[in-house]
């Protein structure tokens, strides 16, 4: 084996073979399923909760009160005592007040409170159906006043590609993702490299090891073996997490409705229709069609192929600074001074990434997937929307690999002095004069 | 036979050394001594390679040492340490392959080394488990288990208990006779007398000094003897009136004891002649100076001036 990769090696391995990389492999999906799932049982929790029902003396609801994701109506013209209410399924009974019509006044009582989502749609409905009743009041054809009040539909269209709809806005979104991805990736595997450095600086082992190899061989062992165990945790994330998210939704959708239970709980078939129609609609996919043309939109092997470009070019280029600073200093703490102004850009790229989600063509995104300190996160956005000039791409990477060439290179020149000076508090300054010492 | 022909290093405008020029003889040890911040530790990373020099070329028998020569030479820091959380094994595993050991090799040469100190036991324990001293004899394995031709040894001593000095002492000593250079920096005098066969004496960045451990004593030595008697101590003055000066003298039981320096021109035959009717001359020996009394008289012979710090020390 050379000798580098002898040093990737010993990286790689002792990492993995650490607790604290199986604990966080391990923990890393439990979490990210956890917040899924939960998600879902959270959701799921609020469909079994509201029955409404809708308390209507003067019969003004005329029309069916369409159900939503979980609510569903019942509407009946007779008063109901509370205790009949306590004893009935229905979480929810609203009493439309007398002359609700020119007076639109009703009480809600519940036996668990609704969400504001429940109660938008609630109130929505009920606001729908006494529209209705209004405009026959007064004599207006419900669809003339349907066609008066349509609002204004707008789509988007590139103009160079006129035969689809656009969605870059949307798109966008994935972009963000890619980019605070590689955010996290950076950040916490540049800081690694930069303790490992310091790791190695502290036991006094540097000048053991530099005698047999080149610093600069270290340190891009260094930056390259804790690349490797960053790939490695997040394939099995991915990993761990797919299979963890099938096996829980499975379990999850074995859980739903089953009629001989509503029956048990004593409803009335019109609810417990009801509810079964509403659980069915519910199955039916929201709007697929637009979101698979939207992915259909995305140039997916352009898009990877430039992530994993941006990835490995904005990786270096931390990573290498990290590790500069790491060789700089003595302990942890010494790092705070050089660590901020290598933080600070980061946090700029992720938000003009943001703002390139809001306002794609901002002169701030355009400079910002320039520049390479930002370039691989805001970059990543604007690939994604599918909105850069090939010339704009090509010369954003140029100045990324000219910028972590030169990184890689400075910071091999700090990085060999700094690992043999000890007790001494580096200044700028100082770091300044070490690039011009003689190897 | 590793030659230094005027090696210069500067940091920024700090001198940390200055036209350094000298020889070590192959198959000998050779003592580097100085003060603290002389230059030893800049010298030492020239000659490994891991600094390089601002003027002047580090030749190794007739070439000038390139990448390649770095297998052929061991190299145990001043600084020194291991991977804490690694496991002992598994660690001197490594550092032999960085040197260009085959891993086989590496774990054969390990094993016989590991029984020959009594260490079998230690294979598989973390380096953090073990005492200070322990790991200092990892290291020195772990810096000579590639068979170098030249090992450099930085202050090899330090943090070793008098067995495991003596140890290392034995270890070196057994490795000169294998045909090993050894060069070592020690403030130990002691152990320069011992081991050395060579000196180089460095004091703010210049050779002040350089050769034969016996020759630089015998240069050093001003004609002071040591002398055994039965007799007049008066007499012994009077004797040495015109050919030399007594220094000191004692009485100790049976004999005394008196210390002479020699008048200049003077021989010892002369002298003893001139003894021998006053005094019953017992025992006679020159008292060649120790290398603790010469390291000091070189280095004062500066005038005071504050030291730049140097990289490390």
């Amino acid at each position: 084996m050379s000798k580098i990769r002898l040093i990737i090696w010993r990286e790689f391995i002792t990492r993995v073979r650490k607790r604290s990389f199986l604990i966080m492999t391990i923990l890393g999906p439990v979490l990210i399923t956890g917040a899924i799932l939960g998600m879902a049982w959270i959701g799921a929790q609020e469909a079994t909760d509201h029955q409404v029902l809708v308390v209507d003396p003067e019969g003004v609801i005329g029309r069916k009160l369409e159900d939503g994701k979980h609510v569903s109506f019942f509407v009946d013209g007779h008063q109901w005592s509370d205790s009949a209410f306590q004893s009935s399924p229905f979480t929810v009974r609203i009493n439309l007040l007398p002359g609700v019509l020119n007076d639109p006044h009703a009480d809600l009582y519940y036996k668990s409170l609704p969400s504001e989502f429940i109660m938008n749609h609630i109130r929505g409905q009920l606001d729908k159906s006494i529209e209705l009743a209004r405009l026959q009041q007064a004599n207006i054809d419900p669809e003339a006043f349907e066609r008066v009040r349509k609002p204004l539909d707008i789509k988007s269209f590139d103009i160079e590609d006129v035969n689809q709809e656009s969605f870059a806005q949307e798109r966008s979104v994935i972009g963000f993702f890619f980019g605070y991805f590689m955010f996290i990736f950076i950040f916490m595997y540049g800081v690694q490299v930069m303790r490992g450095v310091m790791e190695e600086k502290q036991n006094r082992i540097v000048e053991v090891l530099i005698s047999s190899v080149k610093p600069f061989q270290l340190m891009m062992g260094k930056i390259v073996g804790v690349a490797m165990v960053g790939f490695t945790q997040f394939i099995l994330w991915i990993g761990i997490t797919a299979v963890m998210v099938i096996i829980g939704l499975a379990v999850f959708a074995s859980s739903q409705y089953d009629p001989a239970a509503l029956a048990e709980n004593g409803m009335t078939a019109q609810v417990q229709n009801q509810l079964l129609q509403q659980q069915a609609a519910r199955a039916e996919a929201v709007d697929s069609d637009k979101v698979l043309a939207m992915i259909e939109q995305v140039n997916v092997p352009m898009v990877l192929a430039v992530f994993a470009f941006f990835f490995v070019g904005g990786y270096l280029l931390y990573s290498s600074l990290l590790a500069a600073i790491g060789s700089a200093v003595d302990s942890e703490t010494d790092t705070q001074q050089f660590m901020f102004p290598v933080t600070v850009p980061m946090i700029i790229a992720i938000f003009i990434a943001q703002l390139g989600v809001l306002n794609p063509e901002s002169p701030a995104v355009l400079w910002g997937s320039m520049i390479p300190l930002t370039s691989p996160i805001v970059m990543m956005v604007r690939v994604v929307m599918g909105t850069v000039p090939l010339w704009q791409l090509l010369l954003s990477m140029a100045l990324l690999v000219a910028t972590f060439i030169g990184s890689v290179w400075l910071a091999g020149r700090i990085y060999r002095t700094g690992i043999l000076m000890y007790g001494k508090k580096v200044s700028w300054k100082e770091l300044g004069r070490w690039l011009m010492y003689k190897g | 036979m590793l030659q230094l022909e005027g090696l210069t290093k500067r940091f920024g405008d700090f001198v940390a050394l200055d036209h350094v020029t000298m020889e070590v003889p192959s198959g000998q040890v050779f003592g580097l001594l100085g003060p603290n911040g002389a230059g030893k530790t800049t010298l030492i990373r020239i000659i490994t390679r891991i600094t390089g020099p601002d003027e002047g070329r580090v030749m190794l028998d007739g070439h000038e040492m390139g990448l390649n020569d770095v297998a052929r030479m061991g190299y145990l820091p001043e600084e020194r340490g291991l991977y804490k959380k690694m496991k002992v094994g598994e660690q001197a595993l490594y550092l032999a392959q960085l040197k260009g050991l085959k891993r086989t090799d590496a774990q054969q040469r390990l094993k016989a080394w590991f029984e020959r100190w009594d260490m079998g036991g230690w294979w598989n324990k973390k380096v953090e488990e073990l005492s200070k001293g322990m790991a200092q004899k990892v290291q020195f394995i772990t810096t000579v288990l590639h068979e170098p031709r030249l090992l450099i040894l930085d202050e090899p001593f330090s943090g070793f208990d008098p067995i495991n000095a003596e140890l290392i002492r034995a270890e070196i000593l057994r490795l000169r006779d294998a045909g090993v250079t050894v060069m070592l920096s020690t403030h130990s005098m002691p152990s320069v007398e011992e081991l050395c066969d060579h000196i180089g004496l460095i004091d703010r960045s210049r050779l002040m000094l350089h050769g034969n451990v016996r020759e630089i004593r015998r240069r050093y030595s001003d004609n002071t003897y040591r002398i055994e008697f039965k007799g007049n101590r008066v007499a012994l003055a009077n004797a040495l009136a015109f050919t030399g000066e007594l220094l000191d003298a004692e009485e100790n039981g049976e004999y005394s004891h008196a210390r002479i320096r020699l008048g200049k021109g003077s021989k010892l035959n002369d002298v003893l002649r001139q003894l021998l009717p006053t005094i019953e001359v017992h025992g006679v020996q020159e008292e060649v100076p120790r290398m603790h009394d010469i390291f000091i008289r070189v280095v004062s012979e500066r005038a005071p001036e504050t030291v730049s710090p140097g990289m490390t020390e």
